[in-house]
């Protein structure tokens, strides 16, 4: 097991990269901790793959160094690494049976043999194999399938890392959560560096301690999930994160107004003099509709029932904007919304500000 | 529900038992006629039962003609299958060179089989061909005319150059159908050169391998072009397969019902390899447990 650190790691596809847009994987500085299970949630296309295969050696970036504790291993074959990784798609060995399937990493590392014995029997207990440890592996369902997958990266239990490729694309619905649940359970169980990619943001928040979002080439914030969700850094993660996503309204800020066209409202602190594109963010759930008619008045466009609650679809002076209302609450018949001070965020060309000085201490 | 059964959809299929029936049916059965009947000319025939079949079975010319082609097949096997798969394994998986390389190897294939026997012809020959020639001026004695180890050579060497490009292209539509992840897999499980090729390439070939393995088998013991224009048949009867005897008997002795015989023994036994092949090779590593070697 390991630390991983990224030392001004960026990476392109293109053999002389020139302009930012030429990197697929933006420069990046981050240390991944000994033992922590981190995210790495973005759209397709994002560069969470790249990084990845970075970290396990399949790729050797263009620029930056890859240190596992202090050891340089950039330019290191994932063989040498010792690392683990679980693909988007099950890979199995189609000829061998399940059991020597799990034997495979070990028996390719020379590890004696009671010792193979020993680890393949616990891992086949653990994934609910025992049934089928010697049939082989082609015939069995995709998700038993990508059980192996993930056996033959959880049984080399001195693994620097596992690193996980949006595991549970094939994956029926009930047998995601199941296999999650599983994953989070080794990961107490023996400690192991898990670095998890998904797109999905429900998979990245229930799996990590820490998210990692990503946005085109870049890691646009790195957080716990309640950050991510109070506090995005990016208009991308607020809108990315939550369902349905934080609602950006172009704003001018003076001091701790805001004013949203010809309407003005509260933010929670005031704000140095911003140029360029100034964006407020504020998300569904801490908007609401006023009763007694302050706020700022919206037109209706539509209604979606959620079940536990409703999200509204409105529009202030033709910006779209969604409120999400509780159950038991009314839309009013002249509706106009208020917005919670403590939860507005200010973003200049798309990046976060916080107010100069905390006036109302919230 | 009550199912509604109309005979009219008889009508549809109608098209197609007349084509069957033209093209394969008719020709067999007149086959099927001449094998069990003699004639001394003039158009008359008369039933003589099974009497072609046995003469055949016993004949020795027969038994000769078949171990020919058994033992032509199983060398030509030997070596193609294991070369298809080599090159194909070499050949580049992705840039300007898998064109050249797949244009390449599909060059002999287009060729026309006489032709092929006429360039080995020639190419073989002691006075003006490359290979004759230079084989004379090294001072080794080659002549595929009178010597039965230099025609079996060039008859090999000629099949193998002519169709060991089918196995590559099959082999090689297998190999680049296998996902990056498994290569990446691989190494990520610290496999050896040797056990990607035997746990992840081999087992995801065996399906064109199946296909290579019995076209081959087939195309090779029903060969007749080109080792009839390269050698006819000699020296002596040492290349006469099956086929070349078969014609021999129909269209040089005309002996028909003989050689009607025959070519229904011919076809039953291709059949009955064929079949025995394809049900073992589909067998092997998919339902018995492996034995596994220690690498």
């Amino acid at each position: 097991m390991a630390q991983i650190t990224l030392d001004k790691l960026a990476h392109s596809y293109l053999e002389n990269p020139k302009t930012d847009n030429d990197f697929a994987l933006k420069e990046i500085d981050y240390v991944w901790d000994d033992g922590g299970a981190y995210a790495l949630l973005g759209p397709s296309g994002c560069g969470k793959t790249t990084l990845l295969n970075i970290i396990s050696g399949l790729l050797v970036p263009s620029k930056g160094k890859v240190l596992f504790d202090d050891r340089d291993v950039t330019t290191f074959q994932p063989e040498q690494r010792n690392i683990a990784q679980v693909f988007q798609f099950p890979v199995i060995y189609d000829t061998m049976t399940v059991r020597q399937n799990l034997e495979f990493p070990l028996k390719n590392r020379h590890v004696p043999k009671h010792e193979i014995a020993k680890r393949v029997d616990e891992m086949i207990e653990v994934l609910d194999l025992s049934e089928k440890a010697n049939l082989k592996a082609r015939g069995l369902t995709a998700d038993e399938k990508q059980k192996i997958s993930l056996g033959r990266g959880l049984v080399r239990y001195d693994v620097n890392a596992i690193l996980f490729d949006e595991p549970l694309t094939v994956i029926d619905p009930h047998m995601k959560w199941q296999l999650r649940t599983k994953l989070k359970e080794l990961h107490r169980q023996f400690n192991h560096t898990m670095i998890y990619v998904t797109h999905d943001q429900t998979e990245a928040m229930t799996f990590a301690d820490k998210v990692v979002v990503m946005y085109e080439g870049e890691v646009v914030q790195i957080g716990t999930p309640e950050e991510l969700f109070d506090e995005p850094k990016h208009t991308f993660v607020g809108y990315f994160i939550g369902s349905p996503g934080m609602n950006i309204l172009p704003v001018n800020v003076v001091g701790n107004q805001a004013k949203i066209g010809s309407h003005s409202v509260d933010l929670k602190g005031s704000y140095p003099d911003l140029t360029g594109k100034i964006e407020l963010g504020i998300r569904p759930e801490f908007m609401s509709f006023n009763e007694t008619g302050v706020g700022i008045p919206v037109q209706i466009t539509g209604v979606d029932d959620i079940g536990r609650f409703k999200i509204v679809h409105a529009n202030i002076d033709n910006i779209e904007v969604n409120v999400v209302l509780n159950e038991g609450e009314s839309i009013p018949s002249d509706p106009k919304v208020t917005l919670q001070t403590s939860r507005t965020n200010i973003y200049q060309n798309d990046h976060l500000v916080r107010p100069l000085v905390n006036e109302r201490g919230t | 529900m009550e199912k509604t059964y109309n005979n009219k959809a008889w009508l549809l299929v109608i098209p197609v038992f007349i084509l069957v029936a033209l093209s394969a049916i008719i020709p067999i059965m007149t086959v099927v006629n001449y094998s069990v009947q003699d004639t001394f000319g003039g158009n008359k025939f008369f039933w003589v039962g099974t009497e072609w079949f046995t003469d055949v079975l016993r004949s020795e010319r027969f038994h000769n003609a078949l171990g020919r082609n058994l033992l032509f097949s199983f060398i030509i096997l030997c070596i193609e299958i294991p070369l298809g798969i080599w090159i194909a394994l070499s050949m580049p998986k992705k840039g300007i060179w898998v064109p050249v390389c797949l244009i390449m190897m599909a060059l002999p294939l287009l060729i026309p089989w006489n032709v092929v026997g006429t360039i080995w012809q020639i190419f073989g020959r002691g006075d003006i061909g490359l290979l004759g020639h230079t084989m004379s001026l090294l001072g080794i004695d080659y002549n595929y005319t009178n010597n039965i180890f230099d025609a079996w050579l060039t008859i090999i060497i000629m099949d193998v150059w002519h169709w060991t490009s089918l196995v590559v292209l099959l082999c090689y539509a297998g190999l680049v159908s296998i996902p990056e992840a498994y290569y990446q897999a691989a190494r990520i499980d610290g496999a050896s050169k040797w056990s990607v090729f035997r746990f992840i390439q081999l087992p995801k070939m065996r399906g064109v391998l199946i296909i290579a393995f019995l076209l081959r088998f087939m195309d090779s013991f029903m060969i007749y072009t080109e080792p009839f224009v390269l050698t006819g048949g000699g020296p002596g009867n040492s290349t006469t397969f099956l086929s070349i005897d078969l014609v021999k008997q129909a269209i040089g002795q005309f002996d028909l019902g003989p050689a009607a015989a025959m070519s229904l023994i011919y076809q039953l036994i291709v059949l009955l390899i064929c079949y025995i092949f394809f049900t073992v090779m589909s067998h092997v590593g998919s339902d018995k447990p492996l034995e596994e070697k220690a690498e």
